[in-house]
């Protein structure tokens, strides 16, 4: 579609399972400590996603010790080892910055039902 | 004058666009996409005949009825069709290059520092806040219509004229740019690709000039 897709394609992660904004995702970052590397999670509401193809981003939202914590990675970065989807988030917005505003019950996200496979 | 003594590499290619990818470390790397397609030498030139030693290069396709008759001969002669764009690099190994060789991006290899010469995107007529970076006027404290005025140009009665050269407003951009000290991050030599790490001058389609850094070892 674009033309620099066929340079980028080497680089994309078809690993990656689909999420959208309000989901609770623990994504699995490799962290390099001098020169051993271990595998480091962070947890939390995935607030948006951004860009597209190659420059895809996307933010994870969580409550460290009392204080918000974000942090945006690209979808392809070969730093994240691997991302596992916890909870499916019942949203109404794409982008969820109202959290941010937000503590405490108020910021919870309610539960995705299912109710359409059975 | 380094140029004389050095040998250099250089292709002729067109720029794509700009991407980014990852290097083996994990870091996020800019790349400018550089299309190569194979390059011919035309012409050699030598000491002895020109007075210095260069190789000219030429690429691209072109419609033969849009060839002018003296390059139509000066293909003619090196034995090869007609090419769209022609360039020549000044490099001491000159000799060894013939008259009909192909040259290919598999002529840089990963890790390889270069130059890479193209024409700016042209901007127009611009301001000399934009053409060059001057500061402009206070937003404020008094300051009516001249925010994005030069100033002064100089004097009054003496020297009752404007220096040469003094930077004023007029075209800015499309105008030849050499990029130096570039890395090329990867090397795509069966589709004809450089992968340069960073920005080259021109807009996406412009023709460039990657050759051997000119500074350095």
């Amino acid at each position: 579609m674009h033309k620099l897709d066929f340079v980028d394609a080497a680089s994309l992660r078809s690993d990656i399972p689909d999420f959208r904004a309000g989901d609770t995702v623990r994504v699995n970052v490799k962290v390099i400590e001098g020169n051993r590397s271990r595998v480091q999670a962070f947890q939390g509401v995935c607030i948006r996603r951004s860009g597209g193809g190659i420059r895809e981003t996307f933010t994870v939202r969580k409550i460290s010790f009392g204080v918000g914590v974000e942090r945006t990675f690209p979808l392809h970065a070969p730093t994240i080892d691997s991302l596992d989807v916890v909870t499916r988030g019942d949203v109404r917005r794409a982008k969820l910055y109202y959290l941010r505003a937000l503590r405490g019950k108020k910021a919870k996200i309610k539960e995705k039902r299912d109710n359409t496979a059975r | 004058m380094s140029n004389l003594q050095k040998n250099v590499t250089a292709v002729l290619g067109k720029k794509l666009g700009m991407t980014q990818l990852w290097d083996e470390a994990g870091r996020l790397v800019p790349v400018t996409v550089v299309a190569v397609d194979t390059n011919v030498v035309t012409q050699v030139r030598t000491a002895e005949t020109d007075g210095y030693s260069a190789v000219q290069l030429a690429a691209g396709q072109i419609d033969p009825r849009k060839v002018t008759k003296p390059l139509k001969g000066h293909f003619e002669k090196a034995g090869v069709t007609p090419r769209r764009h022609v360039a020549e690099i000044r490099t001491a190994d000159a000799a060894t290059y013939t008259v009909g060789q192909e040259i290919t991006a598999a002529a840089f290899e990963a890790g390889a520092v270069v130059d890479v010469t193209g024409t700016t995107k042209g901007k127009g007529t611009a301001g000399v806040m934009k053409r060059h970076g001057f500061a402009g006027v206070s937003a404020s404290h008094g300051s009516h219509r001249n925010h994005r005025k030069p100033g002064s140009i100089g004097g009054a009665s003496t020297p009752s004229r404007v220096f040469k050269g003094l930077r004023m407003a007029g075209r800015m951009g499309a105008e030849r740019q050499t990029t130096q000290n570039l890395t090329v991050h990867a090397v795509d030599a069966e589709k004809g690709l450089l992968l340069v790490k960073g920005a080259v001058p021109g807009p996406k389609g412009g023709v460039v000039v990657v050759k051997t850094a000119a500074k350095g070892a």
